[in-house]
C-alpha cells in the first residue's frame, strides 16, 4: 500500500503527544562470530568468513564468545542496568534463506541485563532521560540479494545469499515508551550510540548496517492516560531517516484520528524516497516465534563476576562527560557535544583542561585555532605534535599576559608544526610582551618627547590623543610592549609634566 | 591372531606390540565385511580407501615408536557422525548428496587413537526408530536372524559388531537407540553420561538427550573406545569439564558388596514368561556374584515415555528446520522459496520425522507451550529425582534393555507399540545417567524358531561410568552369554 504525505497544522499536532519507544539492534565489535572462531570482519568477499557453525552445518555446535557476553555486560553497567545472577539462551524458530539454522539464537525471558536508562541531551541543551528495558545479546542473519534489476525481491528470479555476516553478534536493546518528540528519539539514539563507541562495545556504523532501530509510534491527545494504539515502524537506516520516519508516522496517525479513524497496530516500513511509512504486517499475521531454551548451551551463571571485573574498569559515560563540561566547566551545550562526540579530542582535551586549570581557554583554542589548523592538514589534533600539556602552557602564556593573543596564534602555528615547548618559541622568535616598567617607561618618554604638540593638545583636553601615542609607543616597541602597561605610563608621565 | 573375531584388546596390543600391522587388520576385515555386509546391510557405504590410508598411518606412527589405545582396531560409525570426505547422510533422503568436509570429535579422537573407519553404517532417519526400518536408504538385518530387526537407531552399528563386520562402532543414544539394539544383536552397547562424549558432528535429533557411545563384543572393549573419546570438547558447550577416569583398567571380578536395585513398576512378568525368566537368571546371576538385590521405586517412570515424547521431538522440530535445500542436501525447487521449502521438506524426510517434527512444533506453539513443553521439563526433573532417591538405596540399577527380543520386519506398523521398545532405556535417558546394555541370555520369541539374544540394562549415577563398566564387566565374565550364540550361518 503507497501511502501519501500527511501534514497536519501545527495548532492540530499541538493538541496530541507522541510516545515512541525504540529498540535497536547493534553489532557489537568482537574479534570473532558469536558462536565460532569466524572473523567478525565487514567487507570481506562473500562468504569468506564461515564455518560449519555459522553455516549450520548438520552436526554443527555452538560455543558462545564470552568477549560479547562481557560486552553486553559492560553496556548495561553503564546504563545503570541490573545484571541478573542467571541468563540463558533461547531459539527463536522461523525460516528465513539468510538464517542457516532456521532459528535464531536469542535470549527471550532471561536477558543479560534488565532495567537501567538512557540519559540524553538535545541539540538546545535540555536534558532527558528514557528507561531501558533490558539489553539482550543474539547472533545476526546473513544477507540476501535478490537476482533482478533492481536488487528487490520483486521480480527476481533467484536470490543470493552472503553468510559472512550470519553469527555475528548482536546486541538488541530496548527502550520503554519514554520518548515524546523525533528529536527526544534521535537524542536517545545518539547517545547510545555514544556510549557504544566509548565502551569499544560496537563502532556503530550505520552505514554498514552495524546499527539498526525500529521505533514504536502511537499518539494521544494532550492529558490523555492511556496510550494509543501503536505501529511498529521499521528499515530506519540512519538517524536523519528515524526522525523522518517518526515525524512523518505521528502526522499520519494524526491525520487519521483527526478523520474520524482508527490507528491499526501493524508493523510499517519506511520509505526514504517516498517520505512515508507504509503496511507491511499486521498484528494477526504475526509469528509464533516458538522460544525454548537452546539445549546446545548451558545457562550463563558466572555474570555476578563478569560484572566485578567491568565495574573494575568503568569509564566516564559520554553523557556524564557532557554534564561535566556543561555544569563544571560552564562550556557551552553546543561547543560540550562537539568535544565529547570526538572521543580521542575530548581525551586529549581532558588532559589539556587539567595542565592548564583554564577549561574554557583551552577549549577555546581547542575548538578555534587548532581545530582549523588540524582541518586544515586534515591530522587529527590527538594526533598531531602539539601536545596537552603544551597547550596548558600557551593558556597560561596568555592568562599571564606574557603574549598577546595574536602572538598566541602564532606560537600555535608554529607548535602545530614544528612541536615542542611555547615558552622556548616565544623566547627564540622574540614574541614575549614587555611589560617591565621601565623599559616601557623609557619608550614613553621616547615618544613624549618626540611629540611636543600632540602632548600639547592632551593638556590642553584632547585626550582622545591617547590612542595614537599608546600606537606609537607600541610601534616603537615593534609591538612587544605590553598595551595596557603603555597607556597606563603615558597617562601617568602626561599628568606629571 | 584372528582380525575377524579377535577384541579390540587383542588387536591394538597385537599391532602395538609389532605382531601385526593395521594394514594386515584392514585387508582381511574389508573383504570379509563386504561379503558379511551382502545379508545383513549393516552397512551404508564401506569406506576400504579411507581405512588403508588410517591404516597406512597408524603403521607409521607405530613403527615411530608410539604406542596406540586402538591400534588398528576397525570402527564402524554410525551414519550421523560427520566423517570428512565422506558421504553422511543420517539415513535420510534430505542428506542423501551431503558429504561431510569435516570429522566429529568423538570420531576424530578414535582416528588418533589408531583406530581404522571401515564404514558408515545405516541407521533410522535422524536417529528416530527403535528397528532400523525408518531408513530411507535400506533395512538392516538382524545376524542371528536375517528375517528380524536389528533394533534401532544405531541399527548398522549394532548389525555390524555382532555380524563380525566390525570390531567396534559408534552409535547415539537419545531414548534407546545404543541399548535396545546392542540387546538385539547380542553386543555390548554403552551410553555414557549426558555430556561425557563431545556431540560436535553428531547430527543432532534432541540436543540434551542425545550421547555417542560405543558397541563391542566385550565389556572391555567397550570401555577402551569409550576411554578414547571421552572429555571435555571446546567445540561443544555441554561437554562436561570433568575428568574422565580410565575405565578399561582392572576391572573387577565380582560383586560383592554392590547393591543392585531391581524397579518395582518395571513389571517384567508382563513381558512374558520366557523373557520373565531371562531376567530373573540375570539377576540371580548377580546375586550370586555377591551384590545384594534390593527393591527400589521409580515412581514417575512411567511418565518416561509421555516425557520424552514431547522433549526430543520439541528439539527435533527445531534441529532439523536447517534443512530446507538453500545450502546443501537435497532441493526440489518451487514458484518461490516458501513453496521450495515445502516440497524439499516433504519429498526430503520420511513419515516418523515428519510426525516428530509436527508433534514437536505443535509442543513449543504459543499457548500449549506450557502445558506440553514446560510439564515435560518439569516432569524430568521429577524422573531425576526419583533416581536420585533409588540410588540412595543402591549402587547401580537393573532391568530390561528392551520390551522383547528382535522383532521381524513390518511388526510394529503403530507408532506407539514401536515408542513401547524403549520403555525401560527412556527414564534413565531422561536423567542422564550412563547405562548400558550387556548380553544376558536367549530367548525363542513367540513365534519364532531360533534363540534370540536378550540384553541387561545396568545404569548407575551420572558420572560414575567407571563402577557401571565394572559391574557389566563381572556379570559379563562369569556368564558369557554374549559367545553362546553365533551369526546365522550364511555370515560364518
Amino acid at each position: 500500500m503507497i501511502g501519501e504525505r500527511t501534514t497536519v497544522s501545527d495548532d492540530v499536532r499541538a493538541r496530541y503527544e507522541a510516545v515512541i519507544g525504540i529498540e535497536c539492534h547493534v553489532e557489537l565489535k568482537t574479534a570473532s562470530k558469536m558462536f565460532c572462531g569466524c572473523p567478525n570482519a565487514f567487507g570481506s568477499a562473500p562468504n569468506t568468513n564461515v564455518c560449519p557453525v555459522c553455516l549450520a552445518l548438520p552436526g554443527a555446535l555452538p560455543v558462545p564468545n564470552a568477549k560479547a557476553i562481557e560486552q553486553i555486560v559492560r553496556a548495561g553497567v553503564a546504563f545503570g542496568a541490573e545484571i541478573p545472577a542467571h541468563a540463558k539462551f533461547d531459539r527463536k524458530n522461523y525460516f528465513y534463506p539468510d538464517m542457516p539454522k532456521n532459528y535464531q539464537i536469542s535470549q527471550f525471558d532471561m536477558p543479560l541485563t534488565v532495567g537501567g536508562a538512557v540519559r540524553y541531551w538535545l541539540e538546545d541543551g535540555t536534558r532527558g532521560e528514557c528507561r531501558l528495558t533490558r539489553i539482550h545479546l543474539e547472533e545476526d542473519t546473513g544477507k540476501s540479494t535478490h537476482a533482478s534489476a533492481d536488487g528487490r525481491l520483486a521480480g527476481a528470479t533467484s536470490s543470493l545469499v552472503d553468510f559472512n555476516r550470519a553469527g555475528v553478534p548482536l546486541m538488541e536493546c530496548v527502550g520503554e515508551p519514554d520518548l515524546r518528540s523525533a528529536d527526544e528519539a534521535v537524542a536517545f539514539l545518539e547517545s547510545l550510540a555514544r556510549t557504544f563507541r566509548e565502551l569499544g562495545v560496537s563502532d556503530v556504523k550505520m552505514e554498514e548496517g552495524s546499527l539498526r532501530c525500529d521505533a514504536n509510534v502511537s499518539v494521544r491527545l494532550r492529558g490523555a492516560a492511556e496510550y494509543g494504539t501503536k505501529a511498529e515502524i521499521k528499515n530506519m537506516n540512519s538517524f536523519r531517516s528515524a526522525r523522518r520516519a517518526i515525524e512523518s508516522e505521528i502526522a499520519r496517525q494524526i491525520a487519521v484520528i483527526e478523520g474520524g479513524g482508527r490507528v491499526i497496530q501493524e508493523t510499517r516500513g519506511w520509505d526514504e524516497t517516498a517520505g512515508v511509512t507504509h503496511t507491511q504486517r499486521s498484528k494477526e499475521e504475526a509469528h509464533d516465534y516458538r522460544y525454548f531454551p537452546d539445549p546446545d548451551l548451558v545457562p550463563l551463571d558466572s555474570l555476578p563476576a563478569a560484572v566485578d571485573a567491568v565495574r573494575a574498569t568503568l569509564v566516564e559515560t559520554p553523557y556524564d562527560r557532557y554534564v561535566r563540561y556543561v555544569d563544571t566547566f560552564g562550556i557551552a551545550s553546543k561547543q560540550a557535544t562537539q568535544l565529547v562526540d570526538d572521543a580521542p579530542l575530548s581525551r586529549w582535551f581532558d588532559r589539556a583542561a587539567a595542565a592548564s586549570g583554564q577549561p574554557l581557554a583551552a577549549m577555546n583554542f581547542v575548538l578555534g585555532d587548532l581545530s582549523r589548523l588540524a582541518n586544515e592538514s586534515g591530522i587529527a589534533i590527538a594526533d598531531g605534535k602539539v601536545t596537552p600539556e603544551a597547550l596548558a602552557e600557551l593558556v597560561e602564556l596568555t592568562q599571564s599576559t606574557t603574549i598577546s593573543s595574536s602572538a598566541a596564534k602564532k606560537v600555535l602555528e608554529i607548535l602545530w608544526t614544528e612541536g615542542g615547548s611555547p615558552k622556548a618559541i616565544v623566547e627564540r622568535e622574540g614574541l614575549a610582551q614587555v611589560s617591565d616598567r621601565g623599559a616601557v617607561a623609557v619608550l614613553v618618554t621616547e615618544v613624549l618627547d618626540a611629540n611636543p604638540k600632540v602632548v600639547a593638545d592632551y593638556r590642553a583636553g584632547k585626550t582622545n590623543v591617547l590612542g595614537f601615542l599608546t600606537g606609537a609607543v607600541m610601534k616603537a616597541s615593534r609591538g612587544k610592549a605590553n598595551p595596557a602597561l603603555a597607556q597606563e605610563l603615558l597617562r601617568e608621565q602626561l599628568e606629571q609634566k | 591372531m584372528d582380525p575377524i573375531r579377535d577384541s579390540a584388546v587383542a588387536i591394538a596390543a597385537a599391532v602395538n606390540r609389532g605382531e601385526t600391522r593395521a594394514s594386515a587388520i584392514a585387508a582381511a576385515i574389508i573383504p570379509h565385511a563386504a561379503r558379511v555386509d551382502t545379508h545383513v546391510d549393516a552397512y551404508l557405504q564401506l569406506t576400504p580407501d579411507l581405512m588403508r590410508a588410517q591404516a597406512e598411518r597408524v603403521d607409521a606412527r607405530i613403527a615411530a615408536g608410539e604406542r596406540l589405545p586402538l591400534a588398528g582396531v576397525p570402527v564402524a560409525i554410525k551414519d550421523n557422525m560427520c566423517l570428512e570426505g565422506t558421504r553422511t547422510t543420517a539415513g535420510s533422503r534430505i542428506l542423501g548428496n551431503f558429504v561431510a568436509p569435516y570429522t566429529a570429535t568423538a570420531v576424530q579422537r578414535l582416528l588418533d587413537a589408531g583406530a581404522l573407519p571401515i564404514g558408515k553404517t545405516n541407521l533410522d532417519e535422524f536417529a528416530m526408530g527403535s528397528s532400523g526400518e525408518n531408513s530411507a536408504f535400506k533395512m538392516t538385518r538382524n545376524p542371528y536372524d536375517l528375517e528380524r530387526v536389528p533394533g534401532g537407531s544405531s541399527a548398522g552399528s549394532a548389525a555390524a559388531v555382532g555380524a563380525f563386520a566390525a570390531t567396534i562402532s559408534l552409535g547415539s543414544d537419545t531414548g534407546g537407540s545404543i541399548r535396545e539394539p546392542a540387546a538385539f544383536c547380542n553386543v555390548v552397547g554403552f551410553k555414557p553420561t549426558y555430556g561425557r562424549v563431545s556431540r560436535y558432528g553428531l547430527i543432532a535429533f534432541a540436543s540434551s538427550l542425545d550421547q555417542i557411545g560405543p558397541f563391542a563384543r566385550s565389556v572391555e572393549d567397550a570401555a577402551l573406545v569409550y576411554d578414547a573419546i571421552a572429555g571435555k570438547d571446546p567445540l561443544d558447550a555441554t561437554s562436561l569439564d570433568l575428568r574422565s577416569e580410565p575405565t578399561a583398567t582392572n576391572l573387577p571380578r565380582d560383586l560383592r558388596g554392590v547393591r543392585v536395585g531391581i524397579v518395582k513398576e518395571f513389571d517384567t512378568a508382563a513381558l512374558g514368561e520366557s523373557i520373565a525368566g531371562c531376567y530373573h537368571r540375570a539377576y540371580e546371576d548377580l546375586a550370586a556374584l555377591g551384590a545384594t538385590l534390593v527393591d527400589v521405586s521409580l515412581p514417575t517412570a512411567r511418565y518416561g515415555l509421555a516425557t520424552y515424547y514431547l522433549i526430543a521431538p520439541a528439539e527435533c522440530s527445531s534441529n532439523l528446520a536447517r534443512f530446507d535445500g538453500v545450502r546443501y542436501g537435497l532441493r526440489v525447487d518451487g514458484a518461490d522459496v516458501g513453496e521450495m521449502y515445502e516440497r524439499t521438506r516433504a519429498t526430503g524426510f520420511g513419515p516418523e520425522v515428519k510426525r516428530r517434527i509436527l508433534i514437536g512444533t505443535y509442543a513449543l506453539s504459543s499457548g500449549y507451550y506450557d502445558a506440553y513443553y514446560v510439564k515435560a521439563q518439569k516432569a524430568r526433573t521429577r524422573i531425576a529425582e526419583d533416581f536420585s532417591r533409588a540410588f540412595e538405596r543402591c549402587d547401580v540399577i537393573a532391568s530390561p534393555a528392551a520390551s522383547s527380543p528382535a522383532f521381524g520386519f513390518n511388526a510394529k506398523s503403530d507408532p506407539v507399540a514401536m515408542y513401547l521398545m524403549d520403555y525401560y532405556t527412556i527414564p534413565g535417558s531422561l536423567a542422564g545417567l550412563p547405562s548400558l546394555s550387556v548380553p544376558c541370555g536367549a530367548v525363542v520369541p513367540d513365534g519364532g524358531t531360533r534363540a534370540m539374544p536378550m540384553g541387561l540394562q545396568l545404569a548407575t549415577p551420572l558420572f560414575t561410568e567407571r563402577a557401571l563398566l565394572g559391574y557389566a564387566h563381572a556379570y559379563e565374565q562369569a556368564t558369557l552369554h554374549a559367545e553362546k550364540l553365533d551369526p546365522v550361518e550364511a555370515l560364518r
